[in-house]
């Protein structure tokens, strides 16, 4: 069921973990540019989802958080057990639950977004 | 062979008592734990930020919910979280390319292992003192007042 | 019972080791026999000791004197063999190698070796284990050599840096304390385990062999090489200095392309030979 190798896998989790981290350290920083109980007033929350850098900056952190994520998530719960009807369900799950998450997210970018870049 | 306990494997409460086996074995344990729980956030802020679309009555209901002292706790039980298991993450990546571990030579008693050197081990005690760090900051930003 | 704490400073000076020495310690052993059905309990048998007495000369003593039934598995007494590893106190070790003047409490709980199918008291079965050390072909690969022409059979050249590359992975007994340690092998029955992990690279990196295409293909699989994530308690626990984990994660710094295997497979004695 396998389409790829563990190890390209496994250096997609590593790949996606590091540049994780850039741009979830960019995302925090938002917070702390301005103070924080302005931040999250519901005006200037809006006002970022309008600027297209900080757009892309979000959809990528859905996308690789959600890959890092689950993919580690998949990787605890094949440990756990180990029959063909385990790890298919838990990669089927796992996959599944990684395309919800993002496109779920990706719903909210746009609809936040309403489609008006400033 | 019959009738043998197959299952004399220490199943999950082998991830338990981590404190056996040194300091590598309980950043593994603390690198899952982390993962999890910060998984468990991802998908959490995901589903709270997704009440921007319904206008600023939602959101307002929403930060209610979330601006609260337990709110702000498990915030900063976040901050904690991902900057272990980031810095940890770090090091692994580097452990597991077999970086920073030492070369292979001839045993000697006491036969002590090359692998698990300070100069790793390290990695974990800076880990987990930037996330003490940081939950100290956060705890001045989110509990600190404006 | 008398005791006596001396702080003994190994000549080597890195090492400060704490011993109590005791006149007599409780042996608390795990008694159960699996075949029969079993269920396990503990028994507590009072054993004389001294300064040097190990867990394995309590044990043996517990056998000769108190009670001839304890099932335990033992050869060479000097760390050697390999076959008296079991949990001492809660963490694997070999028995004839740990002194009971360097445990803690005047009580040793012995178990067997988890994580290996039970047969009877202080006694596990190996066969998966080395079931999982027979899937690594633990064997020189090299189609150069032939060994089927016994008069042209010659050594191949090593130097001694070659041989270090290689030679401590060769000093594993098999005692099985690191795939007992192991939190993968804990839950994941189909995980190679440290031991059979470690042989891999121990073959993968000997400049005899030829197969190391074949071995990272051996080892990169949903259940192999990557299930292992530097908990090091194999390394920890390992009597000979083998170091598993250093193994493992050279293997894997191959596999992800942090060190290139530039490895000039070893030229055969007889092809320098000028008949």
């Amino acid at each position: 069921m396998t389409m790829l190798r563990e190890s390209q896998i496994m250096k997609i989790h590593y790949i996606t973990g590091i540049a994780a981290l850039f741009v979830v350290a960019i995302h925090i920083m938002m917070r702390l540019i301005m103070p924080y109980n302005m931040s999250l007033e519901y005006e200037n929350v809006i006002a970022n989802y309008h600027n297209l850098p900080y757009v892309v900056l979000l959809e990528s952190i859905l996308v690789l958080i959600a890959i890092h994520g689950f993919n580690g998530l998949r990787v605890i719960l094949l440990e756990l057990r180990q029959s063909k009807a385990w790890e298919d369900g838990v990669t089927i799950l796992t996959i599944a639950a990684m395309m919800a998450v993002v496109a779920y997210g990706t719903r909210t970018i746009i609809f936040a977004n309403g489609l008006g870049f400033e | 062979m019959a009738k043998m306990d197959r299952n004399n494997r220490e199943g999950i409460k082998g991830w338990l008592n981590p404190g056996r086996y040194g300091w590598e074995r309980v950043s593994y344990w603390l690198q899952r734990l982390t993962g999890v729980g910060l998984l468990a956030y991802f998908v959490g802020h995901i589903y709270e930020t997704s009440s921007l679309t319904q206008g600023p009555d939602a959101w307002a209901a929403m930060l209610e919910l979330t601006q609260t002292s337990m709110g702000h706790l498990i915030l900063l039980l976040v901050i904690g979280m991902s900057m272990y298991h980031s810095v940890n993450g770090i090091r692994l990546i580097f452990t597991h390319g077999g970086k920073g571990l030492g070369r292979p030579g001839r045993p000697d008693y006491p036969y002590d292992a090359v692998s698990l050197n300070y100069r790793q081990k390290s990695g974990i005690w800076i880990a987990l003192i930037l996330a003490a760090a940081s939950m100290l900051y956060g705890a001045s930003v989110l509990l600190g007042g404006e | 019972m008398n005791e006596q704490v001396i702080e003994k400073i190994e000549k080597m000076g890195k090492h400060k080791k704490k011993e109590t020495i005791r006149s007599s310690i409780v042996l608390k052993v795990y008694r159960a026999n699996r075949l029969a059905g079993e269920s396990g309990h503990y028994d507590s048998i009072e054993v004389p000791v001294q300064r040097w007495t190990t867990v394995l000369d309590a044990l043996l003593h517990a056998k000769s004197y108190k009670d001839p039934s304890i099932g335990i598995r033992f050869s060479c007494r000097m760390a050697s063999c390999g076959s008296c590893g079991m949990k001492i106190n809660g963490i694997p070790r070999l028995a004839c190698y740990t002194k009971v003047s360097e445990l803690e409490g005047s009580t040793v709980t012995v178990e067997p070796l988890a994580n290996f199918p039970h047969i009877r008291d202080l006694v596990t079965d190996f066969a998966q284990f080395f079931s999982h050390h027979r899937d690594m072909q633990p064997y020189i690969k090299n189609d150069q050599a032939d060994i089927e022409d016994k008069a042209r059979l010659s050594e191949f050249l090593q130097s001694p840096e070659d041989l270090d590359k290689f030679l401590q992975f060769s000093y594993c007994i098999k005692c099985g304390l690191c795939y007992s340690a192991c939190p993968t092998v804990a839950t994941d029955i189909k995980f190679p385990g440290p031991q059979a992990l470690s042989q891999a690279y121990r073959y993968f990196i000997d400049n005899r062999d030829m197969a190391e295409k074949e071995r990272m293909n051996m080892v990169d699989d949903r259940h192999g090489i990557w299930r292992c994530h530097f908990a090091g308690s194999c390394s920890s626990v390992c009597p000979k200095g083998v170091d598993p984990a250093l193994g493992i994660q050279l293997l894997r710094g191959h596999m992800l392309g942090f060190s290139k295997n530039e490895k000039k497979i070893a030229d055969l004695q007889e092809r320098l030979r000028k008949d």
